[in-house]
């Protein structure tokens, strides 16, 4: 089938699609179906080609910092920024973004990719650069072992053809260099003080002190209230973010590193800077809603260490908490990290609602750190309704799952302004 | 009365700990200190000196990098686990350390990895990965809820019994529909989830074994098991 007539009717469901409200990866498998070098095709057009982001915890967050920042240096830039994150969501986001004739009017594409998708997309379009943040223990149900995730990662890396930024700070990621040949290596790193406040699955329970010695092109030193500081370019320069939780800021380390390994010595730090400043988290993860008045947070988490950086981000007090736990497919169905993760710091104010398919599984977690629980709902919608309502007077946050945060997004969303995900 | 004291000994929990075994650890360590004993829990990790004084052992599963790490180590405490073992010493072992406290691990690729022999029990490393929720149903303790995601299938020898028969899942191999082993007071099992938070009868057996043993009785309170009962509900109508 020729070009314009896949890609009209791509469009066509894609439309169809989004008038019945439902995800963002159908239109895509449509195209897949039809043309598989639908993709190819149209991003081998891209003057300065394709970036490809991956890793455990982050992705989502990172690529919107990416495209925020190389925006502000005055390129145009394709994002699959729906957050649907395989081939068939960058097909369908795709759709969205090119002309009638196929053509795709961005100088760079910068797509968030799940490790294992990763692996075959790289295969057929080998990235330009690619950015790897992390590999945390996360749907080890899909992936088997850290291990067998970490050498997915590899193949993204050796496929790049010009650069690879890397985590220095995560020994498995960082020792991916030892693949590469030809090309270049950029590191984000952060400062001793701060590597110590941030836990990595290895050294969880114990283990060897951590500190680096290997260069890196742009480090967090400082982050406090608000301001954060970064090494790069050999100069200390402190920015004020609208970004929360230590973990969305080590990503801007990353997202910079990135930005100046593409963009070079032309950067104009000013306009860099100015733009990081600006940038919000992506939907979910720390995003903040006015529900009544009072601001409701989203935090997304999926694995023990994503949990244990929310808890420790975000001070309990004066909040009301609900905790949203789903396993479906995508959350994993392994209920098994619920343990690697300690919720004392819940202990005091306690926990209003527990929700989602593994509700129980939660509560019976909270029982054995001694954390109160006013009530157990395992029905969302109901756990979110009387949650607001019986909480109308404070600030309230809702940790959860990827799943569970689709549909109290959806609630939300009948009840307050949230931005549309797809 | 002075304050009765069980200790707890975790094995390995630098490069053992990969399935949420930390869970296991913590509902004993709560489990005595709502039933009124005190708790201490060591660690034992390669290199470190083996505690004298051990009430109840525990073991995680690993990758396959970590069980490298700990595997002579392991070897070399063997002979001491058996003996603590054949002294009725509880243990709960799961995923890697249930392997290595059997005969041998046999990767797919041919290479033997040895164990200590503990369980009379062998495990060959396949291509498929065993992946999934898990029921299996033990006349001691009832239906036993968990998930595994294991490669190697055990095979079981004369001198052990299975802790469970699958009734939905896969279990210690693609064969038999055995999961598990017991020795003695020893439990090995594949599943996780954790394995003591969804199965307290299972956490209750340890317990009321270790504090029969060092104190001659066990007297209990009731501990409200009622979301442990409604997670297993749950979990056993869960897609594989």
């Amino acid at each position: 089938m020729s070009k314009p007539y896949v890609t009209i009717l791509g469009k066509a469901v894609r439309a169809a699609a989004r008038l019945r409200g439902n995800g963002s990866a159908l239109p895509g498998l449509v195209v897949e179906r039809i043309d598989p070098d639908f993709i190819k095709d149209t991003l081998a057009s891209l003057p300065r080609g394709v970036v490809v982001i991956s890793g455990t915890n982050g992705k989502t967050t990172t690529t919107k910092m990416v495209v925020e920042l190389l925006e502000s240096q005055g390129l145009k830039v394709f994002t699959n920024r729906s957050g649907s994150n395989f081939t068939r969501g960058v097909a369908a986001a795709l759709l969205g973004e090119i002309d009638m004739l196929g053509n795709l009017d961005a100088d760079i594409a910068v797509l968030e990719l799940d490790e294992a998708h990763a692996v075959h997309f790289v295969r057929t379009i080998p990235p330009r650069y690619s950015l790897i943040l992390n590999v945390m223990r996360d749907q080890l149900d899909r992936f088997g072992e850290i291990d067998a995730t970490a050498d997915m990662l590899r193949a993204i890396t050796t496929s790049t053809t010009e650069a690879v930024v890397l985590n220095r700070e995560d020994a498995r990621i960082a020792s991916l260099k030892n693949s590469l040949a030809t090309q270049k290596v950029h590191y984000f790193g952060l400062s001793n003080d701060l590597l110590e406040t941030f836990p990595s699955d290895d050294n969880m329970r114990g283990g060897a002190k951590r500190s680096n010695t290997t260069p890196a092109n742009v480090i967090l030193t400082k982050f406090t209230d608000h301001l954060a500081t970064f090494w790069m370019n050999d100069k200390e320069i402190t920015t004020p973010l609208k970004l929360t939780g230590i973990y969305n800021v080590f990503n801007a380390a990353a997202a910079l590193a990135l930005v100046l390994a593409i963009v070079g010595d032309t950067t104009n730090q000013k306009t860099l800077i100015a733009a990081l400043a600006e940038v919000t988290p992506a939907f979910g993860r720390g995003e903040t809603l006015i529900v009544g008045g009072q601001p409701l947070e989203l935090v997304l988490v999926k694995n023990p260490s994503g949990f244990r950086l929310g808890l420790k981000s975000f001070s309990p007090a004066g909040y009301a908490t609900m905790i949203a736990i789903n396993d479906n497919y995508a959350d994993g169905r392994d209920m098994s990290w619920l343990w690697d993760v300690e919720f004392d710091s819940l202990r005091a104010g306690g926990v209003a609602k527990v929700t989602g398919i593994r509700a129980y599984d939660m509560a019976l977690r909270l029982q054995y750190d001694e954390v109160p629980i006013a009530h157990v709902e395992k029905d969302l919608t109901k756990a979110l309704r009387r949650f607001i309502n019986e909480n109308k007077d404070q600030p309230k946050r809702i940790y959860c799952t990827y799943t569970a945060m689709l549909t109290l997004r959806r609630e939300l969303g009948k009840i307050t302004d949230v931005e549309p995900i797809g | 009365m002075s304050q009765q004291t069980i200790t707890i000994l975790q094995l390995y929990p630098q490069d053992m700990n990969i399935y949420g075994d930390f869970g296991n650890v913590l509902v004993l360590k709560r489990r005595l200190q709502w039933y009124g004993y005190d708790v201490t829990v060591l660690t034992y990790n390669p290199g470190d000196t083996f505690p004298s004084d051990v009430d109840i052992i525990v073991g995680g599963g690993g990758q396959d990098s970590g069980q490298g790490k700990i595997q002579t180590d392991l070897l070399a405490i063997g002979a001491r686990l058996k003996k603590m073992a054949d002294n009725d010493v509880p243990m709960l072992v799961v995923c890697g350390l249930y392997q290595l406290f059997g005969k041998f691990f046999k990767t797919a690729s041919g290479e033997l990895i040895p164990g200590i022999g503990l369980f009379d029990i062998e495990t060959h490393g396949k291509a498929e990965r065993l992946i999934g929720n898990i029921v299996t149903v033990s006349d001691e303790f009832g239906e036993i809820i968990g998930y595994e995601n294991h490669s190697g299938q055990t095979f079981l020898g004369k001198n052990v019994t299975p802790l469970g028969h699958v009734r939905v899942g896969a279990g210690n191999n693609m064969v038999d529909a055995t999961e598990g082993a017991r020795y003695r007071n020893v439990i090995g099992s594949y599943l996780h989830g954790s394995l003591l938070p969804k199965n307290p009868a299972i956490a209750d057996f340890l317990i009321e074994k270790a504090v029969t043993k060092k104190y001659g009785d066990f007297s209990t309170d009731v501990i409200d098991d009622q979301f442990a009962t409604l997670a297993r509900r749950v979990a056993t109508k869960r897609p594989r």
